[in-house]
């Protein structure tokens, strides 16, 4: 795992972006208190210097300039911290301790700071100062300040302090995103690690779980059932191209063997016009299979937009049984529609008939003589069931689920034309309506129903 | 025989649409082709034909396009679309697009012959009609009577509109599928043979105990009602 590929992980990138404000926040709390903690001091060393000065104006009021002077020696002898210098007009210096008045720009009443040299046991130090520059009446100028190393040095330690949390801070924050996506980046790794295996065809891998019932389980699970979908998908693919290998080829190679056959023969113009209309018939049925295939895929793969609009089902049943009563009866079968009440229902008009169609197709195919079939259509709770009966030889139990499969043909039914794709459309349009199809022992016979949910027309 | 039919083919399967023509004019009409969308609609927009055929995917401007910019200019020749996507919503766009009829690949050359021809006849509606009739089969649309030679026949109402059809079909190869859309309104394909038993049953009453024939099998093809010849 290189570091270049860790800075690209998005983990990696939430993580700096989550530190840079995390850093901005901590950057402004240090900085206030920084901030606050200077103005403090300042207003402190403001607050001395102008009670000092309060001090010696009551001294000047009381003994005038002189008694001004001997103030400021007496306490430039005794204060250590504080500063004051009183000079004539051309900054003489009369008393105080401070060498000499201070060269930076300064205007009366305001304020200045200045460095200035004092002896600190037995050596010169250079200590910054604040101070504030008077006026007194005579064109005597005095100069009331603090040493304010000590200050100073409070906050040169803040700062640093601050400047070292922040430093801090953002190493800490950055070995921890590091740390994070390099976990994170790991666990991704598997499942792509198991992607490119499935991709190289070993469809049957499956990512690893956990067990800790995170995000990435949760991701690792449903990307597991996907997979399981997609080989299910691919499965039934499989198993549709070797139906259409196996029951496209034969009919094809019958056909061109007709041909084949008749072109090495003298045939007459008769002989030739019956092997092209046999091949003609051929095509269609291969059409037709072909077509059938191609419908079934698209309502299983729900490709096929259903047109819902309210069918009632009493006149609808009839107009089906009405198409195939003659059928029936050629057959020597009895065919009725049976639909108590009237019964509203949302579908495909075109769909539901044609997979009626189909069930009724059926039933009629695998009748015999003086049997009896009923289509009927009964509510039952929320949902429609609309029934063909029949009374022939019915499917095995062990049968029944097999039928609806494509190209499934019982050996009892080989020698009937079909293709044995019937009950898969009709299956395929039941799942179309959110229903099934069901087949049932009718004792004799079969009783194959859809059961369809009601649903709001439009829905 | 049947007045020859000037015919636009609008398909860019040349192979496709060479067939056609040779069926078309095997059939005693005349067909013009054009391969793409924008060449078809100029063709169509001079004018001078009975019907257009049209492919639904067509190069340079789709089929439905065509169809919405000829109608948009009056023009309104039957149209009768191809097409290889065979879904309900598709056939009903189709129409709604300003087709006439719909087919769906693979056909048949005998149901696209039949559409063509029925297509037509639409096209030229003998007004308002009350009477129809075939030599001496008659039916009376008001009193919904039908005789033959003099003879009242009774009929299924649904024997009833399988007649009706027929006779405004009288003389033109009317295909099965064709009956299942215009008499049942079911577009799907029944696969057994439903409705050549309903045929029959037509046939018993109207033909079975009158000597000449008027309902014809047509080999490879559907049906077809006509004076016997």
């Amino acid at each position: 795992m290189n570091l270049p590929k860790l800075f690209k992980t998005s983990t990696f990138r939430l993580s700096l972006i989550y530190l840079s404000v995390f850093g901005a926040s901590v950057l402004l709390l240090l900085g206030f208190i920084y901030w606050s903690t200077a103005r403090l001091t300042t207003s402190q060393t403001d607050e001395t210097i102008a009670a000092e000065i309060t001090g010696l104006s009551e001294q000047y009021r009381r003994s005038g300039l002189v008694g001004l002077a001997d103030v400021v020696r007496e306490r430039s002898r005794n204060q250590r911290q504080s500063l004051y210098l009183l000079t004539d007009g051309n900054r003489f210096v009369i008393a105080g301790n401070l060498n000499a008045w201070p060269e930076v720009e300064t205007r009366p009443g305001g304020w200045l700071e200045f460095p200035y040299r004092r002896p600190v046991g037995g050596r010169v130090e250079t200590h910054p100062a604040r101070a504030r520059h008077l006026i007194v009446p005579g064109e005597f100028q005095l100069l009331v300040g603090r040493d304010i190393h000590g200050q100073s040095e409070v906050i040169e330690f803040i700062r640093t302090s601050l400047a070292w949390a922040l430093a801090l801070t953002l190493a800490l924050g950055l070995a921890g995103g590091i740390l994070m996506s390099r976990n994170l980046l790991r666990r991704v790794e598997v499942i792509n690690r198991t992607s490119r295996e499935i991709m190289a065809g070993e469809l049957d891998q499956r990512i690893p779980v956990r067990g800790a019932n995170d995000e990435l389980d949760q991701l690792a699970l449903n990307l597991n059932e996907m997979l399981d979908q997609i080989e299910r998908l691919v499965n039934s693919l499989r198993e549709v191209t070797d139906n259409i290998a196996h029951d496209l080829r034969s009919p094809l190679n019958r056909l061109r063997s007709r041909l084949e056959v008749t072109l090495m023969g003298e045939g007459s113009a008769e002989q030739f016009r019956d092997a092209l209309e046999a091949t003609i018939a051929e095509a269609d049925d291969l059409l037709a299979t072909f077509n059938a295939l191609l419908n079934i895929a698209k309502a299983e793969a729900g490709q096929l937009e259903i047109s819902p609009e309210t069918i009632d089902l009493g006149p609808f049943i009839d107009d089906l049984a009405e198409l195939y009563e003659p059928s029936a009866a050629e057959k020597g079968l009895g065919l009725s529609a049976a639909v108590h009440g009237k019964i509203d229902f949302a579908g495909d008009r075109q769909l539901l008939s044609q997979a009626l169609a189909n069930l009724i197709d059926n039933a009629i195919k695998y009748s015999e003589n003086g049997g009896a079939i009923v289509i009927r259509a009964d509510r039952s709770g929320d949902a429609v069931e609309i029934s063909v009966t029949d009374s022939g030889p019915g499917i095995p139990e062990n049968d029944r689920e097999r039928v609806t499969q494509r190209f499934v043909r019982l050996e009892a039914s080989r020698n009937s034309t079909g293709s044995g794709l019937g009950l898969s459309l009709v299956r395929a349009i039941a799942h179309l309506h959110d229903g099934e199809l069901r087949l049932e022992d009718a004792r004799p016979g079969v009783k194959a129903s859809l059961r369809l949910p009601s649903r709001n027309p439009g829905e | 025989m049947k007045a020859a039919m000037r015919i636009l083919v609008i398909e860019d399967d040349l192979e496709a649409a060479d067939y056609m023509r040779r069926g078309l004019s095997e059939s005693g009409h005349v067909a013009d082709h054009a391969a793409d969308g924008e060449e078809g609609y100029a063709l169509a927009a001079e004018g001078g034909y009975d019907v257009l055929v049209i492919d639904r995917m067509l190069p340079k401007m789709d089929g439905l396009s065509v169809v919405n910019r000829l109608r948009a200019e009056g023009i309104d020749e039957p149209i009768l679309f191809l097409s290889a996507l065979g879904d309900v919503d598709d056939r009903v766009k189709g129409l709604k697009a300003g087709g006439d009829d719909y087919l769906v690949k693979p056909y048949a050359f005998a149901e696209l012959l039949a559409r063509i021809e029925a297509l037509v006849r639409r096209r030229n509606p003998e007004q308002v009609e009350t009477q129809l009739s075939v030599a001496d089969l008659e039916m009376d649309l008001l009193s919904r009577r039908v005789r033959r030679a003099g003879v009242d026949l009774t009929l299924q109402p649904r024997e009833f509109r399988l007649l009706e059809y027929l006779l405004r079909h009288a003389g033109q190869t009317v295909t099965r599928t064709m009956l299942l859309e215009n008499v049942w309104d079911y577009h799907f394909d029944p696969q057994t043979n439903v409705i050549d038993v309903h045929i029959s049953r037509l046939r018993a009453k109207i033909d079975k105990d009158f000597g000449r024939q008027l309902l014809h099998t047509v080999r490879g093809a559907g049906y077809c009602l006509r004076e016997p010849s």
